[in-house]
């Protein structure tokens, strides 16, 4: 009579890409193969009949076979991360399987371990954590080296984080790098612009509807942070949310809990909140246009972005990535700038920081039928816009922000001076701009806008926006 | 006179040098035990601290587990002779010990590893 199936464990082991191992009831090693051996540096004869974490000898908190006896008992398959000692005295991060064996009537006989070398994988990681570059974050500024040195941190915790900047100097950036480093990297990262939906919009966006809410909310929506759920929801632009939705938001921060649009019963979720605006918040709850408390609630843990004009030295490094990336997507052979033209761009102030430093490098870059952009191949504006402050000069603008010339159209005097500009959004900076064409041309609208680049129907919108408009 | 240093864990040498926490100090000389041997709890495994007290209490000789390179170089450093991966029941090492028989990597079975628990 034929028997039933019962392949040879040592054959079967040695189908496993990865060290393993069985062990018997007493957890004593059966049998091992060829690549447990090798991380273990014990041959399998030699150990035969050894109790298994004698051998392996993991920091998993199994040193008297605790993991063993509760996967034995319970069936329930256990992995954790952790590393061993062979008896080479190297240390070896690994990821520890351990999962029951059954006979065919179903007892338990055994256990099959399986230990992953994880080293290779981690040091990727490490070399990556290390090297923000990978992440198109780039800065070798003291003030940018201080932001990276806290990313480690923010991403240890789930306190909320509130990422401070002015437009442009990369909070999106650094919060995907907060939630990628952090260990919900696995889960969703859910990014949500809170200035760009009105407030109806916004609060079902956010906290999902459920069908017959309201008109057209013919299914049932699950909102971003149910989506987000386990992984980190980034709230851009906070400062421009709505007050009613602060109430809300507050709420579900501090019970970990919401109901959605037209909805009666409440949902938990566990996710992290990072935040992230341009405007000065605590401006912004003295004039009452944001909530203290929901404030207080986000600024856990606060991390600046420094403007791109006051990190010296970064501009350079950022000219050439962005040069180099751009011009391969091109398939051009530009192989950087000329001395006039880098002098230009470094003496320039960057109001719109990166995204303006990316978008100048590719308008130079489409346009340059050469290998070299020249003075000429940059943004016209960049040699009639206000220039980086250097030490000569300080004096001269500030004196110029004391006296104002006069302006041929109604300007606030606070948003006249260049020290004010320095700190403000890049829609005070294009007021300004705005301002400065029109007081150049005598506030002729046709002349101020062939200047700025732009249709009379334009510089009128903006105009009206900014209200400029008379 | 010999002083010798074995991590342990329960009737056994502690797997990892770093993670045990009962030390067990022998005096000995000439094959035989001097003295009552003395147990020490530490409050929190540490390789460092276990280090710190080879040093401080004129250890000759370490018999251990695993053993991180590390380690081992600065002990060997510190003129303690090492004698690591050492997998059994740390009454029959000691033996072993005092028989001079003991070396590295040794895996001392006698059949009653199932009286002795982990």
């Amino acid at each position: 009579m034929k028997l039933p199936f019962q392949p040879d464990t040592t054959t079967l082991l040695e189908a496993i890409p990865y060290p393993a191992m069985i062990l018997d009831s007493s957890f004593r090693i059966i049998v091992m193969n060829r690549l447990m051996e090798a991380m273990t540096g014990y041959p399998s004869t030699k150990v035969c009949n050894i109790h298994g974490e004698l051998v392996i000898r993991s920091n998993t908190g199994n040193n008297r076979g605790q993991l063993y006896r509760q996967v034995f008992h319970s069936g329930e398959p256990v992995s954790v991360a952790g590393d061993i000692l062979n008896c080479y005295r190297r240390k070896i991060r690994i990821q520890y399987h351990i999962s029951q064996l059954t006979e065919t009537g179903g007892d338990t006989c055994g256990l099959l371990i399986i230990c992953e070398d994880v080293s290779a994988k981690n040091e990727t990681d490490e070399t990556r954590s290390e090297n923000y570059r990978s992440f198109e974050l780039i800065g070798y500024s003291t003030k940018m080296q201080k932001v990276f040195e806290m990313i480690p941190l923010l991403a240890q915790t789930d306190a909320s984080v509130l990422i401070t900047g002015e437009t442009g100097t990369g909070k999106d950036k650094i919060a995907e790098v907060i939630h990628q480093k952090s260990p919900r990297a696995r889960f969703p990262f859910i990014k949500v612009n809170c200035g760009a939906l009105p407030e109806g919009l916004l609060e079902s966006e956010l906290f999902g509807h459920v069908k017959g809410a309201f008109t057209g909310a013919t299914r049932n929506k699950p909102g971003m942070f149910k989506l987000a759920d386990r992984g980190t929801l980034f709230l851009t632009e906070i400062g421009d949310m709505p007050l009613p939705l602060q109430v809300k938001l507050l709420s579900v921060l501090d019970d970990r809990k919401f109901t959605p649009v037209g909805g009666e019963q409440s949902t938990s979720v566990d996710v992290r909140i990072i935040a992230a605006t341009h405007r000065p918040l605590q401006e912004q709850v003295r004039d009452n246009q944001f909530r203290e408390d929901l404030f207080y609630r986000l600024n856990v843990l606060q991390t600046h972005l420094p403007p791109l004009r006051e990190r010296e030295g970064d501009i350079r490094y950022l000219l050439d990535h962005f040069l180099d990336k751009i011009t391969s997507a091109l398939g051009k052979t530009i192989v950087g700038f000329t001395p006039t033209a880098m002098q230009a761009l470094l003496d320039y102030q960057y109001p719109g920081n990166i995204r303006e430093l990316r978008n100048i490098v590719e308008y130079s870059a489409n346009i340059c039928k050469r290998k070299k952009i020249t003075m000429e191949q940059l943004p016209p504006y960049l040699s009639e816009k206000p220039r980086r402050e250097k030490a000569g000069d300080k004096e001269e603008i500030n004196a110029g922000a004391k006296t104002p010339a006069p302006s041929p159209v109604a300007t606030p005097e606070k948003k006249n001076t260049r020290s004010d500009s320095a700190r403000s959004s890049w829609g005070d900076i294009e007021r300004q701009t705005i301002i400065d064409a029109l007081k150049k041309h005598d506030g002729n609208r046709t002349r101020t806008a062939a200047d700025l680049g732009w249709g009379r129907m334009k510089l009128w919108r903006k105009m009206k926006k900014y209200q400029l408009l008379d | 006179m010999r002083k010798l240093l074995m991590p342990i864990q329960g009737d056994f040498i502690a797997p990892r040098f770093d993670l045990a926490t009962e030390i067990l100090i022998v005096n000995f000389e000439n094959g035989t035990v001097q003295g009552d041997p003395k147990t020490i709890i530490m409050e929190r495994p540490s390789d460092e601290e276990l280090c710190q007290m080879v040093v401080k209490e004129n250890v000759t000789d370490v018999v251990c587990g695993g053993i991180e390179e590390l380690h081992y170089n600065f002990l060997v450093w510190k003129k303690v002779a090492v004698c690591d991966s050492v997998i059994g029941g740390w009454k029959k090492v000691l033996e072993k010990v005092l028989d001079n028989t003991l070396s590295q990597g040794d895996i001392i079975l006698f059949g009653d590893e199932q009286l002795l628990t982990l």
